[in-house]
């Protein structure tokens, strides 16, 4: 790569290219050429970036300073000031929430410090779209150890020594998984990488892809060496159009340098990928219905009567690894599995990806060893929640995940302690709630949304979580009865039981796990017609409080319902009959004046 | 494109060491050019440029070139400052390509401080 003085490491992860990065990039190369340094300062488009809810970023190396919600008007003044007359320009660095003085250095803010990066090891750090680059921080150097010095038995060994588990969801250890595949002798064998992310929310997969495809493609080919495949599959999701475009770029050059095809790294092994496009439904992440899916079936689940590693698509054996936890074959078998061991908690090692959403101060993504606490996740590297309110649960796991309460905050993640807790790790979403999120609300929400991705074929997923919405939906609409909750529970039991997949079997779940903490609020609703949290239409009335009003007129300017009468500079009314409670008058009342109740 | 063999990894990671040892801020010599007005107007911007070129031709890596606003011996420009890592940093002033040539060789890769250009050694007090 030529010699330059400066990389301005721009993010061009979905969140910041939505927010404008490739106008940051347009902008920042016509600057530049304006000052004649083009040939002294790189612009370089990485990966997801991880502080999401700042983009559009922008990295400065070798400085490491962080620039944030950057915008078009900006870049003259920084590449003149900064990059050319070499003066950091703090308005456009980071201020921590609370505090007043800019935070120049990435990693000085406390959003990075607390993350240890294994998964998202290049992060920001080089272009996804250049093998050079990954391969200059390591990479394809854990597929080479694994071919030229390990034999398969070993590279298993290794695994599970390292005490991998499956990053997708259930915990299942990698080493075992990888075993099993090894151990049934067949002349085609799978390896499919699970890149089908569907939790609401979630995000992890999406951001390992666009940020370091080749290492879920290295991952890959040493589990195809293991277990003895030489045919990888990737399944991801169509919604996902820059990590597929990335991943399929990724395969090209991996092919033209020959870490994928014939004879790799001219050992005799053979491994080649191919992509299949997924449209998305919830249900293709499980993995008998991903093989139905790809074999051109209806994407319902099937019953395992036999392992996939045994007969799996197409009946021969197959490993299904989620993204992450390929992405992290290469380091354990670079690094050795003492090393990854050496994190973690007993039964839970390494890191985890979370995809940090909801009314928390610093959204985006975050890696963090296993046994963090859900306390230092939330508060020292999410800064806390949004507008200074107070915090209500945070949901774990996704629609099949459940709410935990703020007593449980010091709970360290790992998949026994959140299992016990009643809700799981799931693929690692992270949706923090603050005091004005209804948790009845949120389980209708959720219902909602596993009742239109139900594949359908159990009746007890289809009929039962259908029932289930129903009667959360009456509840927050006023009309729940005293016999709800134990119906709820007794259903939420049979649906656990009756239905084949796991999805059926955890879509109760956000109903159990917030009838289990916030059983008040459903009594609340049900017993006092009342939605404490002010969410619930059915049951608020929004009031102008006349004491704290001065007649600004400006909720009335914005009442879409014109349900707002009175003087300038006297107390406002609305008028109950025409107010839709969609809470504009209290988003722009400056005084606080308007309240619900 | 030829296929890789392990070997080649290093090559590759060679041709891109000086980019990431960049990224990763990883460097025991700090070089800061004097960009204020009076800097570029007295030609900073040339003395940039020829360091650059050094750096290409040297391949050496783990030297950072940055920039920096005005030192305040405006007359003395262009000047650079030249910080090896635990040592002080010395200033260098009335700068030419071919001076910065040299200072490269003998000081940022030689370790040896070229005396006739230096106007300081160490920085200045701050209260």
């Amino acid at each position: 790569m030529k010699t330059y003085r400066m990389h301005l490491m721009l993010c061009a992860g979905t969140g910041c290219v939505s927010n404008g990065a490739y106008r940051i990039k347009a902008a920042l190369e016509r600057e530049l050429a304006n000052h004649n340094l083009q040939d002294e300062i790189a612009v370089v488009m990485t990966g997801c970036n991880g502080f999401c809810a700042q983009g559009p970023v922008l990295t400065v190396r070798p400085e490491g300073i962080f620039y944030q919600l950057l915008t078009e008007t900006d870049i003259p003044h920084l590449v003149e000031e900064h990059f050319l007359k070499g003066r950091p320009v703090s308005r456009l660095m980071f201020t921590p929430p609370a505090q007043e003085t800019p935070v120049p250095k990435m990693s000085d803010i406390g959003f990075f410090q607390k993350q240890r990066l294994i998964a998202l090891r290049n992060r920001g750090l080089i272009d996804p779209e250049r093998v050079e680059d990954y391969i200059a921080r390591g990479g394809y150097r854990g597929l080479a150890k694994a071919l030229t010095s390990m034999t398969p038995r070993e590279i298993i060994e290794e695994v599970t020594k390292s005490g991998l588990r499956g990053r997708g969801g259930a915990g299942y250890p990698t080493g075992a998984k990888w075993e099993s595949a090894a151990s049934h002798a067949s002349d085609v064998k799978y390896i499919i990488c699970n890149a089908d992310e569907g939790d609401p929310g979630a995000f992890m997969d999406r951001s390992i892809i666009e940020g370091d495809p080749h290492a879920v493609i290295e991952g890959m080919a040493i589990a195809g060496r293991a277990v003895g495949s030489s045919l990888g599959l990737v399944y991801i999701r169509s919604e996902y159009p820059i990590a597929l475009e990335r991943l399929n770029l990724a395969i090209r050059q991996a092919r033209e340098y020959g870490l994928l095809g014939n004879g790799i790294f001219g050992t005799d092994f053979n491994f080649d990928i191919t992509v299949f496009r997924g449209a998305g439904a919830f249900v293709c992440g499980e993995s008998s219905a991903m093989r139905a899916s790809i074999e051109g079936e209806p994407p319902e689940p099937s019953s395992k009567h036999t392992h996939a590693t045994e007969k799996g698509l197409w009946d021969k054996p197959t490993v299904l690894n989620n993204v992450e936890t390929l992405a992290v074959v290469p380091e354990i078998i670079q690094r050795g599995s003492a090393w990854f061991a050496s994190i973690g908690t007993e039964k839970s090692k390494g890191t985890k990806v979370f995809s940090l959403v909801g009314k928390v101060k610093n959204t985006g993504l975050v890696e963090v060893p296993m046994g963090t606490t859900l306390r230092e996740i939330i508060f020292d590297i999410g800064g806390g929640i949004q507008g200074d309110r107070s915090f209500k649960a945070v949901q774990t796991g996704g629609p099949s995940g459940g709410c935990l309460p703020s007593s449980l905050l010091d709970l360290p993640v790992d998949y026994e302690r959140l299992t016990e807790a009643g809700s799981m790790m799931g693929s690692g979403g992270m949706i923090v709630m603050d005091e004005d999120t209804c948790m009845v609300d949120i389980a209708r929400y959720f219902l909602e949304f596993l009742r239109d991705e139900s594949c359908g074929k159990c009746t007890a997923c289809r009929e039962g979580v259908d029932v289930m919405y129903q009667l959360v939906s009456d509840i927050c609409a006023g009309k729940g009865e005293e016999g709800h909750i134990p119906l709820l529970e007794e259903l939420g039991q049979a649906v656990k039981d009756a239905s084949m997949c796991a999805l059926g079997g955890t879509a109760p779940n956000p109903v159990l796990s917030t009838l289990r903490y916030f059983r008040d609020e459903y009594e609340s609703h049900i017993r006092e017609h009342r939605c404490p949290a002010g969410v619930c239409k059915a049951l608020i009335t929004y009031r102008i409080d006349p004491e704290r009003c001065t007649g600004c007129l400006l909720c009335a300017r914005n009442c879409p319902q014109e349900a707002i009468t009175g003087e300038r500079r006297k107390p406002q009314t609305i008028e109950q009959a025409k107010c839709i409670k969609c809470g504009v008058c209290r988003d722009v009342c400056k005084f606080e004046a308007v309240t619900v109740q | 494109m030829a296929k890789l063999r392990p070997e080649d990894l290093d090559g590759i990671a060679e041709s891109m060491r000086r980019a990431m040892s960049l990224r990763e801020g990883a460097g025991r010599a700090r070089l800061t050019v004097h960009m204020g007005t009076c800097g570029i107007a007295a030609g900073a911007r040339k003395i940039m440029t020829a360091l650059l070129r050094c750096l290409e031709e040297s391949g050496a890596s783990g030297v950072i070139l940055t920039t920096s606003g005005c030192a305040g011996l405006c007359s003395r420009e262009p000047m650079m400052t030249v910080e090896l890592v635990g040592e002080a940093p010395v200033k260098y002033v009335d700068l030419t390509e071919d001076k910065v040539k040299r200072i490269f060789t003998e000081h940022v890769l030689g370790g040896r401080i070229v005396r006739e250009d230096a106007l300081a050694i160490g920085s200045e007090q701050t209260v």
